[in-house]
């Protein structure tokens, strides 16, 4: 996500880096390159107007550009003035003293709300938190079907009152029944509706009024251009706001219009949508994405998404593994069932630091296929191959290669990069012990994958 | 009601709402300037055009483009003249093929999701009956919960054919079952409504793809007209759905839609000039007979209205 304005942004900070000298010219060049890099990601133009201009007046002080560190030092105020612009919220929705927690989603047509309460909703029951949806929505045609068929599919209770039961009363419905259930939440899905239709607005001012929501999000579409601080800002005015909620990440939208918002309307952005999945969806931190833009990577994205797939026993029996040295081809069978669990290769790689451009330098090679091929490689061969590669000869190999329809070409590379990671892996092992006993402390499990030899 | 009153109405709405209310945003434009006497008004103006070019998201390319255009020819007559004549001969020069002789011609209607599809071929059923021809609807969406249920809807309102699919079914054999009843019971148009994908997305591209190749089989030269459904919202993405879908999808023509908000769905005039691929329809409304054929006068006046 944000990939085309983190790969901008890099390529101008290359280029500043190249320069040993900083001069107001030069801090100039730059900045246009990152206001350009901005208005194409639909920041606002107002906002990349004055975002520019604080970066400007820092930059340009003497102090800057006769340190040892010019360029490190404008880096640093583009990182700042970035997370001033984002804002240090900390995502996610925090559990509010009302009982039930009333949560209102609200939009304009299309931006995905329907899909966000189910996906919500599976978010806080991972959190230990219950929730019921109820739709709102009975202007669309069939949207109160969609609610219920999604929630249906993903396990959400959905509340069902009578068709003809007034939107107010839908919601007052659904509260009054969490109440006598149980549940801890309840998800109000609205109709999407246009900031600038009277009427509409004012069925949401009553809606709000019946149900006294702890929190209003507003759910937004990533992809929006420069009208998204005028929509926002009309909705945030009228009903007021507490959070938005961005969806479709998961295309190749820069998602500027997030950085808008979050500006001009001063809301933050609590959650992000990033994939048709019901688990696409996380808690956004903007500290996180600011490192992400610059591209420091974001190791701790990439951890959380380790652990949501690999239990904290898995990973230390494989640690205890790889210390040993009795790695094997099962094993890496595993990881890589749990690679793919994490979601799609070339989002992961924008997570590892210093990798975040490869994944578009080589789109040939992260092939999600070819993660496919080795592992039906893997499922060719016997248990006892798996557990001792150095028995797989050529005829066994022959043999592999026809039952996982691949050439006995790819099966020997397989097995090269195996060794190849064995090696690796054992001298991680090594090392991770070393310091275990300088430190007193052991190190980080190895994250799971990160020795992914399927390219 | 013409576009243009339409447009009109929906913009003044929204001018006289939003009037000031941004004006709050730092103005960084160097004071400087002002003093260089003769050259401001000039200047000025070129900025205030970029801003209103920008705001409308025609993208830094195009914007540029007209800026330059504008700076060229300042000469004769006023910025706003030339950057108006400008965007109409790139508007004009995309001009829609006309309709092709096939029957049942199929159109099949594509996008991202929640563009608003399946309401565009609801209202597109509407355009085609008021043409006194007889329409085939065809719900293709397999993939989203009640999508097909929604289309449904439409049909009844409109009293036109519907062929559904079950849910999780290949949208493919549904096109193929709704071209050969559309052949049977001698309609004139078949409307495909197809699911929602982003277009970064390889595998559901594919899909599209293969929709294509079925609907070919079943007549001839389908599918004939492929809009790509744009939300008048979207910013500089726009320019990457339409790139995708035009090289995936063949896309003859765009359907812009919901134009009644404040968002002016620029991209679209970008991605005519830069793709070629005129704007066929725009969406202006709630009701089913909102959705209206594009006129580029009206469209270009429509985005200097409130700006100026």
């Amino acid at each position: 996500m944000f990939g085309s304005l983190s790969e901008r942004l890099q390529s101008v900070f290359a280029a500043v880096r190249r320069d040993a000298r900083l001069t107001p010219e030069s801090v100039e060049t730059a900045l246009r390159e990152i206001r350009l890099a901005l208005l194409e990601a639909d920041v606002n133009f107002k906002v990349v107007r004055a975002f520019i201009d604080r970066v400007r007046d820092r930059a340009v002080d003497r102090s800057v550009l006769e340190s040892l560190t010019p360029t490190q030092q404008v880096v640093a105020i583009v990182r700042d003035e970035l997370r001033a612009l984002l804002g240090d919220g900390q995502g996610g929705l925090p559990p509010s003293r009302q009982r039930p927690q009333v949560v209102l989603l609200l939009g304009l047509q299309g931006a995905g709300k329907t899909t966000t309460t189910v996906k919500l909703a599976k978010w806080l029951e991972r959190q230990g938190r219950h929730a019921l949806a109820v739709s709102t929505d009975v202007r669309r045609p069939a949207a109160i079907e969609q609610l219920r068929l999604l929630a249906g599919d993903a396990g959400v209770r959905v509340h069902e009152p009578d068709p003809g039961t007034s939107v107010a009363a839908r919601a007052a419905g659904a509260v009054e029944s969490a109440r006598s259930l149980g549940f801890d939440v309840v998800l109000v899905d609205t109709a999407g509706r246009l900031h600038i239709a009277d009427d509409l607005m004012g069925e949401l001012e009553t809606l709000k009024v019946a149900v006294e929501p702890s929190e209003l999000l507003y759910v937004a579409d990533a992809m929006t251009g420069q009208d998204a601080i005028k929509s926002a800002g009309e909705f945030n005015r009228r009903i007021g706001i507490d959070g938005v909620v961005l969806t479709k990440m998961d295309g190749d939208a820069r998602g500027g219009a997030a950085l808008s918002v979050v500006s001009v309307v001063g809301v933050p952005v609590t959650f992000v949508g990033d994939g048709e999945r019901i688990d696409d969806f996380h808690p956004f931190h903007p500290d996180r994405l600011v490192s992400r833009m610059l591209g420091m990577g974001d190791v701790l994205s990439l951890v959380e998404k380790a652990e949501q797939v690999v239990s904290r026993e898995e990973a230390s029996r494989l640690e205890l593994k790889i210390r040993r040295n009795d790695f094997t081809l099962q094993d890496m069978r595993d990881q890589l069932t749990a690679v793919k669990r994490m979601g799609p290769l070339d989002r992961l790689m924008d997570l590892i630091p210093g990798m975040g451009g490869m994944a578009s330098q080589m789109p040939g090679d992260v092939d999600p296929r070819a993660l496919g091929r080795t592992m039906a490689i893997i499922d060719s061969m016997t248990p006892r191959e798996r557990g001792r590669h150095q028995i797989i000869n050529g005829s066994r190999r022959r043999r592999i290669a026809r039952g996982s329809g691949t050439t006995v070409q790819e099966v020997n590379r397989l097995l090269k990069q195996f060794v190849e990671m064995r090696r690796v892996l054992r001298s991680v092992g090594a090392g991770s012990r070393a310091r275990k006993g300088k430190r007193g402390r052991r190190a980080a499990p190895l994250p799971p994958g990160m020795g992914f030899p399927g390219r | 009601m013409s576009l243009l009153e339409r447009l009109r109405t929906g913009l003044r709405r929204t001018a006289d709402q939003l009037r000031g209310r941004f004006d709050g945003l730092p103005d960084a434009r160097p004071a400087a300037r002002g003093a260089r006497g003769g050259a401001v008004a000039a200047i000025d103006t070129l900025d205030a055009l970029e801003e209103i070019l920008l705001e409308a998201d025609l993208g830094v390319a195009a914007t540029t483009r007209l800026v330059e255009a504008a700076r060229d020819r300042a000469g004769d007559g006023d910025l706003r003249s030339v950057v108006r004549a400008e965007l109409l001969r790139v508007l004009d020069a995309a001009n829609p093929a006309p309709a092709p002789a096939a029957r049942p011609r199929v159109v099949l209607v594509v996008g991202v999701n929640g563009t608003g599809k399946t309401t565009t071929v609801g209202r597109l059923a509407r355009l085609v009956m008021d043409a006194g021809e007889r329409p085939v609807i065809c719900a293709a969406d397999t993939f989203r919960a009640a999508a097909v249920e929604q289309l449904e809807v439409w049909a009844r309102r409109v009293d036109a054919d519907f062929v559904r699919a079950r849910p999780g079914s290949d949208p493919a054999a549904v096109v193929f079952d709704a071209i050969s009843s559309g052949k049977a019971r001698g309609r004139d148009v078949v409307l495909v409504d197809t699911a929602g994908r982003l277009h970064t997305r390889s595998n559901l591209m594919g899909e599209l793809d293969k929709i294509r190749r079925v609907a070919g089989k079943a007549v001839e030269g389908a599918p004939h007209e492929t809009l790509l459904v744009l939300d008048a919202t979207v910013g500089q993405n726009g320019l990457s759905q339409a790139r995708a879908f035009l090289e995936s999808a063949g896309v003859t023509g765009i359907v812009l839609t919901k134009l009644d908000g404040t968002a002016k769905g620029g991209i679209a005039a970008a991605i005519t000039a830069e793709l070629g691929v005129p704007i066929r329809y725009v969406g202006v409304g709630e009701q089913i007979e909102d959705l209206l054929p594009f006129s580029p006068v009206e469209y270009v006046d429509a985005l200097f209205e409130s700006g100026w």
